[in-house]
């Protein structure tokens, strides 16, 4: 496939915005195009937030996701508002905490909140713990690329607790597709 | 790779682009969505010598803006639609104190606080007019992370070229989405700097303009006389209520950007040769007007667009061009149509004009256009 359109959605707060920028990094990496775009509330923290990335390997005009083909919510709030914009042959990443209907889409249900708390101990590293999850499911840049983003991008001295909830997110999205 | 490819976004790539231009100051009181402008150069400028000042508001920042241009420094503010309304009367000073300086506005919805973190192109006639009395201005209006870097430079350029305010009209889209962008080798890129004097001090009248209507600048506090004021002035920069010194003066500060329209209009156009219908938009619009065109050649129907890149001066001549050989032009801007009188002002009944507005802090979609155009057909 030459182009993804892509949301990353949660509550204020959650670091879905850095997740969104490390993900077009990647895939600038790996010489394709990126943009990355994000709407949000006026207030700092908990309202509804979406961070938005389109990568492709031609030019990219319209600078924002209009049938996306995957889907990551953190929150019921996120998942109720942008699960109807997903293409019917979509992806759906879901924290396990995420109530959702079951439907043709292809759904993942991870513990992404559940790994960065009790596992790692760091709620603010739910995000990259996310973008593990995410490209082990989708493939849509190489773990390597991933990685390279992640370290250049989160603040120095967490370079070794980001790495180990990247590999945690890898591992969650690898179990989830060998229980589908 | 040639450059680094990196990944930015559009408020970063305005400071980037104004510290290549050689900004060495910046004032602000800083607003959403133009906020990484002011936090970016409060970083960025102590390292090369400059100077960030954050204001108690915007009405002081763009009076601190002025006042540092005045002593030679190349000087900015950034803010968004209710900034902008403060700093109307000042811009007005340094358009008639024929001061160079450049301001940022990345466009939010508007009126008054509106939709804080919303994109609008709706402040298109307000960058025009929205300092009182005649009075040249240039504004110009990036499409992409690249174009802002680029343009920015530009506004510098020309604001030291005709001594005169030029406006950057960002929108919340281009202001905040990340791109790739390829950065040019700096060293290649054109610098423009104030004419200074040549004459002895005590010869030097700060408002004598040369045979480019442009007058020699000195910094203030390098030894010549030079004074200041939002009133009426004749060349020794001292008041004046004489009708003729008034009328020179505000006839010459027309004249300095009028003359030079075909040095400083500047558009872009695709697919315009055989097209019978033209998009036409700006910043964020354009790109969803050349994503619909691309959807209609797909399917043969011949669509061009026409993007003015500075939008005041207006790029006159070849829009009447264009009118006299489509069938259609179709408008589309974030706003309820100002940028529309101004294609019907040029197009003169030549073609049909559509419009395609949005007011609600949504882009406006490729489809949307697409529809418009169904119409038109």
């Amino acid at each position: 496939m030459s182009k993804y359109e892509i949301r990353l959605s949660g509550s204020g707060g959650q670091g879905m915005l850095l997740s969104g920028i490390i993900l077009a990094e990647a895939a600038i990496y790996e010489g394709k195009n990126a943009i990355q775009s994000q709407s949000y509330g006026p207030e700092a923290r908990g309202g509804a937030s979406k961070s938005e990335v389109i990568i492709s390997e031609d030019e990219i005009d319209f600078p924002k996701v209009r049938s996306c083909d995957i889907l990551l919510s953190l929150t019921q709030k996120s998942y109720n508002e942008y699960s109807p914009g997903l293409r019917k042959d979509g992806i759906l990443i879901l924290d396990n905490s995420v109530e959702y209907k079951e439907s043709n889409t292809k759904i993942y249900s991870v513990p992404i909140i559940d790994t960065a708390i009790n596992e790692i101990g760091k709620h603010f590293v739910t995000n990259i713990v996310a973008l593990g999850a995410l490209v082990s499911l989708t493939n849509i840049v190489s773990k390597n690329a991933l990685e390279q983003a992640v370290l250049n991008r989160v603040p120095k001295g967490t370079e070794e607790l980001n790495k180990k909830a990247l590999y945690m997110g890898f591992k969650i999205g690898e179990d989830a597709l060998k229980r589908n | 790779m040639k450059n680094k490819e990196l990944l930015m976004q559009g408020n970063e790539a305005c400071v980037e682009g104004a510290l290549v231009a050689g900004m060495r100051f910046f004032a602000g009181y800083p607003i959403t969505p133009s906020t990484e402008i002011a936090e970016l150069s409060s970083e960025k400028l102590p390292l090369v010598g400059g100077k960030f000042i954050q204001m108690e508001d915007e009405i002081a920042s763009m009076a601190a803006t002025i006042g540092a241009s005045l002593t030679g420094l190349k000087s900015m503010t950034a803010t968004s639609g209710p900034g902008f309304s403060l700093k109307q009367e000042n811009i007005g000073y340094a358009a008639i104190a024929e001061v160079p300086c450049v301001i940022v506005d990345v466009q939010r919805g508007g009126p008054s606080t509106g939709l804080p973190t919303s994109p609008s192109q709706g402040d298109i006639m307000q960058s025009k007019w929205g300092t009182h009395g005649d009075h040249p201005i240039i504004v110009v209006a990036p499409a992409s992370v690249r174009e802002t870097f680029d343009l920015t430079i530009k506004a510098f350029n020309f604001s030291e070229t005709y001594r005169t305010p030029v406006i950057i009209l960002l929108d919340e889209v281009i202001g905040h989405m990340r791109e790739k962008i390829e950065l040019p080798d700096i060293s290649k890129i054109d610098i423009v700097n104030r004419k200074k004097p040549l004459v002895n001090k005590e010869d030097y009248l700060p408002f004598k303009a040369d045979e480019d209507l442009v007058p020699p600048m000195a910094d203030y506090g390098e030894g010549y006389r030079f004074h200041v004021t939002g009133l009426v002035h004749d060349e020794t920069g001292f008041p004046s209520n004489n009708p003729d010194v008034s009328d020179k003066l505000i006839r010459r500060l027309d004249a300095k950007i009028e003359k030079n329209k075909d040095k400083i209009v500047e558009w872009e156009e695709k697919n315009t040769n055989d097209a019978e219908i033209i998009i036409l938009s700006i910043g964020c619009v354009s790109r969803a007007s050349n994503a619909a065109m691309k959807i209609m050649r797909n399917k043969g129907i011949k669509v061009g667009t026409f993007r003015p890149i500075t939008v005041w001066p207006f790029p006159e001549k070849r829009l009447e061009e264009l009118s006299q050989k489509v069938k259609a032009i179709i408008v589309a801007e974030m706003n309820l149509g100002q940028m529309a009188l101004e294609v019907e002002r040029i197009s003169k009944c030549m073609t049909r004009i559509e419009k395609v507005n949005k007011v609600n802090g949504e882009i406006i979609t490729p489809d949307e256009i697409i529809a418009k155009i169904k119409e038109v057909l």
